[in-house]
């Protein structure tokens, strides 16, 4: 088994290869505007890094949001294409289960949030149980409504980090790691367990603004 | 013949999701996949909208033309994608698309320019383009007069439009009239019932001291507009026929007087018209009666090679491949203004310091593109 995992909904643009046992490679950088640039030559490199090659690949963990959907897309877009060409299955992660199953591997254990920059003042979060149990939906909100929510709580991420007014106990990781993302797809793989389909979770409709009737040019 | 090189394209530079198939000059498919009737209530292009739209229809627009071309993915020469110009998010969905396949077929990637596969395309309906070629690209996003002594790597800019594009232009008409969007279509059938003489309207950039080859539709449709407001305010009908074929006409009259002018200054004998503006059949009609009476051959692509779509992309990749230009590496990146005068995108170049005088396409929103 040769797992091919990568993520672009947050600033992390982040790949990594995993054989089903352990990581094999992994590469992260993080620049919130080349996403589209730095996704292939970061899958080039961690494919090069474990001696394999693209047709070595069995199956694809992409992570499918929340995020700001320009960077979002190059991901989805690369593991739909990756599936079609490759003839091998494309699994969906949400990116903030990624984060939260890194969490857990860096010592994060009992109820926590995830949260991640959504931009215009909002966050991007969901609440957990523990690393492998989400208790909420995926939802986008100002931070400043989710007090009460999450209280007290050590938040992940880094749109926790972004609030620390409202998100009073901000822990490690701030950012998604393609190889958390990976080893989670592998246990859930073994485990038989449901992915979701790689569609992109973007939570807001698109803003379209109506261009108001025709003005008149003629003056009144 | 069976060496010409085999290679898909793919555009997605505005609301067409588009992929082609091209063996050298032959067209093989060319499957689209449009969003513009979601655009419609709109009366514009929603970027965010549109890139949403290209990623649902990317794979199976691609299995499409596979299937149409009767070929399969590993037997392609190349795959070749519109880098730029366009709509930046849109842009990216092709680019990562065509970066994929291209990798995981083991195949070269080359990012070309949108504005020179407009022009390539015509060698899947003419032939091999003749050099230098003149071009007058007219659509929505983009009106140009471009000289092309090589289609694969010397593509000069002579003119184009200082405010609106041309489609730009039919569109707000065909708001002002109620007729809907897009407005091209629109225009042109109602057009034909009016009257092209009814309405003297102005003629932009005509003027002697004026740029010979550049474009200005903006004075023409507030002209348009001023003349159905007065109208409507004397509590008149609007002769829509009339007032489509008469605005119809005088953009139609500077786009082939320019164009004419172009050639002759140029010593250039074939004019090449593409754009979704290329499909106006009074465009078409003039050009030609112009361009025979100047001894001039005209090349206009059918209907749907004029409109965005992969096929053009494909072309100018097959066009690469067969003069065994540089291909693109994995970092292309999309160029929402790449400047006409790059054909392709052979390396890496960080430093975005194009400043050139270039066409913008019209954008509603900014917000989602982040
Ligand atoms: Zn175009």
């Amino acid at each position: 088994m040769l797992l091919l995992a990568f993520d672009t909904a947050t600033p992390a643009v982040t790949a990594a290869l995993h054989d089903g046992r352990r990581v094999l490679a992994e590469s992260t950088v993080v620049d919130a505007r080349r996403h589209g640039e730095l996704l292939m030559p970061a899958v080039d490199r961690v494919l090069a890094e474990a001696g394999a090659a693209i047709g070595d690949v069995t199956g694809i963990v992409v992570g499918t949001g929340p995020g700001p959907y320009t960077g979002l897309r190059v991901g989805l877009v690369t593991a739909a294409a990756f599936g079609d060409a490759l003839g091998v299955p494309v699994h969906g992660i949400c990116t903030l289960d990624g984060i939260a199953y890194a969490a857990g591997l860096a010592g994060v254990d009992g109820p926590f949030v995830v949260a991640t920059d959504a931009r215009r003042k909002e966050v991007y979060w969901a609440r957990y149980d523990s690393p492998r149990e989400r208790v909420t939906e995926p939802a986008v909100d100002r931070p400043a409504d989710l007090e009460s929510t999450v209280a007290g709580l050590p938040a992940v991420g880094a749109g926790a980090a972004l609030y620390p007014e409202v998100f009073t106990d901000v822990r490690a990781p701030e950012h998604q790691s393609a190889a958390a993302l990976a080893a989670l797809g592998a246990v859930r793989l073994a485990e038989g367990a449901e992915f979701a389909p790689a569609l992109p979770l973007y939570l807001r409709r698109p803003d379209a603004q109506v261009p108001a009737g025709y003005k008149a040019v003629l003056p009144k | 013949m069976a060496d010409e090189p085999l290679v898909l394209g793919i555009e997605t530079s505005c609301d067409e999701t588009g992929v082609g198939i091209v063996r050298g000059h032959t067209l093989l498919a060319d499957a689209v996949a449009s969003s513009v009737d979601d655009h419609a209530r709109y009366g514009g292009v929603v970027p965010e909208i549109a890139s949403r739209a290209h990623l649902e229809a990317m794979v199976p627009t691609i299995q499409r033309a596979l299937k149409e071309a009767g070929v399969a993915a590993r037997d392609l020469d190349g795959i070749a994608v519109t880098a730029g110009p366009g709509l930046a998010g849109a842009l990216l969905v092709g680019v990562s698309a065509a970066k994929a396949y291209a990798y995981a077929l083991g195949k070269p990637l080359y990012g070309v320019n949108h504005l020179a596969s407009h022009i390539c395309v015509d060698q899947l309906e003419h032939g091999a383009l003749p050099e230098p070629t003149m071009a007058l690209l007219v659509s929505g996003g983009h009106s140009s007069l471009l000289l092309a002594p090589d289609i694969t790597g010397d593509v000069r800019p002579l003119g184009s439009t200082i405010d609106d594009a041309a489609g730009e232009a039919f569109d707000k008409v065909a708001r002002v009239l109620g007729l809907g969007f897009p407005g091209g279509p629109a225009i042109d059938r109602h057009a034909r019932d009016g009257d092209p003489k009814a309405i003297r309207f102005p003629r932009g950039l005509t003027g002697p001291r004026d740029a010979p080859y550049d474009f200005s539709f903006s004075g023409l449709k507030t002209a348009v507009a001023r003349w159905v407001e007065a109208r409507r305010r004397e509590g008149m009908d609007v002769p829509v026929a009339d007032v489509a074929a008469s605005f119809q006409e005088a953009v139609v009259d500077v786009l082939t007087r320019k164009a004419l002018r172009a050639c002759k200054e140029n010593g250039v004998d074939h004019l090449m018209i593409g754009g979704g503006v290329a499909a106006n059949s009074r465009l078409r009609s003039l050009a030609l009666e112009r361009c025979e009476d100047a001894g001039i051959v005209l090349r206009v692509p059918r209907r749907e090679l004029c409109t965005d779509n992969g096929a053009m992309v494909a072309a100018l990749g097959a066009e690469m491949v067969a003069r065994n230009r540089p291909a693109s590496t994995w970092d292309l990146p999309a160029d929402s203004s790449l400047p006409v005068t790059e054909v392709s995108v052979p390396g890496h170049t960080h430093d975005h310091a194009h400043s050139h005088p270039h066409d913008h396409v019209h954008e509603l929103s900014k917000d989602n593109l982040y």
